[in-house]
């Protein structure tokens, strides 16, 4: 069992088999993580590298601790961004990784399509950990398995995703991946922070946040980051909150058992209710268990790659 | 002497192609006419060629002084003769900027020394390219400088632009804009639409090209003066041009090869060999661009040759530099996709890409005529080929279309009649 691909770069173009196959090994790498077993020797002999081109701890810690579990050799790379607008070259540093004998690198970066970049440079397997605007595969893989582990299903799933759609890789790729997965996909947010023609994507978009709620299964709020104020994309927080923070009394518009998903790190109060956050519907803590399981199970796959695979 | 025989001929004037030899001597025509037999002269036999005046370049950037890594004079004008253009006319973003008489007399005696092809210097508008002071234009005009642009950046000040435009009349001088406000680009590096968005990259909407033709349009309109707009690349520009023209505005303008042979779709996988400002657009923009194209509201084709080195390239999408070498594949992109398709007839092309340009820049070619320059190409339109830009004679290897399949291929450059490129291969 493999994928048959070097690189993970994103959702877009993955296929359902793809996907599934992907879910159902995170399955087997939850349990392995549930019966306290952290002694896997299934990457004996492999190299990770997670390089990091933008601080995120959580996401950097997750694919580490996933490594590690499969008994892998991991280490970290740190470049600030400043070091990109110096012009030290994104490929000179991935030959240089490769060239340690490393087998995966797990990128995050602050420019869509340097994964893809990064990947067409060195035969090491690329793995994207959010670039840009463009992907977070990683992070939708995860926030599907949990909707598929409290759902029993993704096929016919409404998933309402709430708020700045533009700067969200999380959203990008949970459109892809759920669609490709047979759910219904709604986007809500102001128009200043829609992309355009988001809907030839295959998804509703709505730009009342109720009518985006009502009904659904899964409503996902999305970070909202503060300099969009001054940038002029929105009048102030407080209209922000007003209009589309996703509230107890809005929330009441779902499925009875919808479940809130965010990414995190959640703004409490501007983007959700602080309430909500905490309560019985939400699966966020659960989303970054799940995390390291979905990371295993990639690791796992492309490590487990054969000749056949795409290059 | 020289006698190119047997060949099909555009002269740029004639409304028809015709068969016919063409005796040159001492750089210039002294004979057009049906078989030419003289004792002595070198012969170029071009059965089943086509004879047409050498391409002229209002448009391109030689990146001499200041980013020989990417381009020289040497290098650029081979590149040019290559191509099938005999006068190219040069931007002056350089390092320094052509913004002085001294600058004009450089890359003029630069070009005399090391050139293959004629070169005309574009002086810049503002000192700088800064947008803040005009240029000495008079002096500039002395010098030799065709025509006055900032191009590569926009003059955003209305005013600033409205003053260039005023006094450049006086003067008999030529404005270029480069139509782009900087407000709406922000930090866009593709079309703003349905590409962008999937690829998640920030998209540049068609009004930051679209509000500035127009804006300068109107000040053109209002002090009679004549504009050119560089690199038109959305329906809406063409419509705002169309317009204008009707009403009389003396407005010219210009597209690049590849605003008409590909799109923002390119974009996909982030090879920044796509990147280019104004960016690819859409299939819908790609037909009004052919539309225009047709109905005479794009006047003529220019290359926007900007040549960059790979460092400048491959690198995130977003870093990387924008601008395609352009001067190689022009003739066989137009050939290809608007020849080939019907738009535009052999004798249209050649007026949009020689006889156009020179006459907008006002300097003496485009033609083929007994007692001017003999600046005349030879070119085979049923040779197929695939682009390589390893084969390049710029320095420059950012094509996006490497790889592709064109058809129609310049075999002979003849500048002032002097052979510069013989059998496709540039010989000087
Ligand atoms: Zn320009």
């Amino acid at each position: 069992m493999a994928l048959k691909r070097k690189d993970l770069l994103g959702l877009r173009g993955l296929s359902r088999v793809e996907i599934e196959e992907i879910l159902t090994t995170a399955e087997e790498m939850k349990s392995l993580l549930l019966s306290g077993s952290k002694e896997s020797s299934l990457l004996q002999n492999k190299s990770v590298v997670t390089l990091f081109y933008e601080n995120s701890t959580r996401t950097r810690f997750s694919f580490e601790f996933a490594a590690k579990y499969l008994g892998a050799h991991t280490a970290s790379v740190a470049v600030s961004s400043s070091s990109v607008a110096k012009g030290e070259s994104l490929i000179d540093t991935g030959k240089t990784i490769q060239s340690m004998g490393v087998d995966v690198i797990v990128i995050r970066h602050p420019m869509s399509g340097a994964p893809h970049l990064l990947a067409k440079h060195v035969s090491a397997s690329v793995i994207n950990a959010g670039d840009g605007i463009n992907e977070h595969p990683t992070q939708a893989l995860l926030d599907m398995f949990t909707m598929k582990e409290k759902k029993g299903a993704i096929d016919g799933l409404r998933v309402a995703i709430i708020g700045d759609i533009l700067h969200s890789r999380v959203a990008r790729s949970n459109i892809w991946g759920l669609t490709t997965m047979g759910a219904e996909v709604r986007v809500a947010g102001p128009p200043t922070l829609m992309p355009p023609d988001i809907d030839k994507m295959g998804v509703k978009v709505f730009y009342k946040v109720e009518e985006a709620i009502k009904d659904a299964d899964v409503v996902m709020g999305l970070r909202l980051q503060k300099e969009r104020q001054q940038k002029g994309l929105l009048p102030s927080l407080r209209e922000y909150t007003r209009l589309f923070g996703i509230t107890e009394e809005r929330i009441r518009l779902a499925a009875k058992d919808a479940l809130i998903m965010h990414p995190g790190p959640v703004n409490r109060g501007v983007e959700i209710a602080s309430e909500l956050v905490d309560g019985e519907q939400s699966v966020i803590n659960q989303q970054v268990t799940n995390g390291v399981a979905v990371r295993m199970a990639l690791l796992y796959l492309l490590m487990g790659r054969n000749q056949d695979a795409v290059y | 002497m020289l006698c190119i025989k047997n060949g099909v001929v555009i002269d740029g004037i004639s409304s028809k192609p015709y068969k016919a030899d063409i005796l040159i001597d001492k750089g210039k025509v002294i004979d057009v006419r049906e078989n030419i037999e003289i004792s002595g002269a070198e012969v170029i036999d071009a059965t089943g060629k086509w004879v047409l005046p050498g391409l002229v370049d209002a448009h391109c950037h030689l990146r001499e002084p200041g980013y020989e890594y990417k381009e020289d004079i040497s290098s650029g004008t081979r590149s040019a003769a290559a191509g099938g253009f005999t006068s190219v006319a040069c931007m002056a973003n350089t390092n320094p900027i052509i913004d002085n008489a001294a600058m004009v007399n450089y890359i003029k005696s630069m070009a005399m020394a090391k050139g293959v092809v004629k070169v005309h210097p574009i002086a810049a508008v503002t000192k700088g390219q800064k947008g803040e002071e005009l240029t000495e234009m008079g002096e500039l005009k002395e010098a030799g400088a065709v025509a006055l642009s900032d191009d590569g950046k926009p003059i955003m000040n209305s005013q600033l632009m409205r003053l260039a435009l005023q006094y450049a009349k006086g003067l008999d001088m030529l404005v270029i804009s480069h139509c782009e406000d900087l407000s709406l680009v922000g930090d866009g590096v593709m079309n703003e639409g349905y590409m962008s968005t999937v690829l998640g990259l920030k998209g540049i909407t068609r009004a930051a090209e679209e509000v500035m033709v127009a804006r300068d349009i109107i000040l053109a309109e209002t002090l009679d003066a004549p504009i050119h707009i560089a690199h038109v690349s959305t329906r809406g520009s063409v419509e705002v041009i169309r317009q204008a023209k009707r009403r009389g505005v003396k407005v010219t303008c210009e597209t690049a090869p590849h605003y008409f042979s590909a799109t923002d779709a390119w974009v996909d996988g982030y090879d920044a060999n796509t990147k280019v400002n104004p960016p690819l657009r859409t299939d819908d923009d790609v037909e009004a661009i052919k539309e225009g194209l047709k109905d005479g509201t794009i006047d003529i084709i220019a290359t926007d040759h900007a040549p960059h080195h790979r460092d400048d390239k491959e690198v995130e999408y977003s870093l990387a530099a924008n601008g395609i070498s352009g001067f190689e594949t022009a003739f066989s992109l137009a050939y290809t996709n608007l020849v080939e398709t019907g738009i535009l007839s052999m004798v249209e092309l050649v007026q949009k890409m020689s006889k156009r340009p020179a006459e907008i820049l006002n300097i003496d070619a485009g033609t083929i005529q007994v007692g001017k320059f003999a600046d005349i190409i030879v070119v085979d339109l049923d040779k197929e080929y695939t682009v390589d830009v390893s084969k390049f004679y710029s320095k420059g290897k950012n094509s996006p279309f490497h790889g592709h399949t064109l058809k129609g291929r310049v075999i002979y450059t003849i500048v002032d009649g002097r052979v510069v490129v013989k059998d496709g291969q540039v010989i000087l």
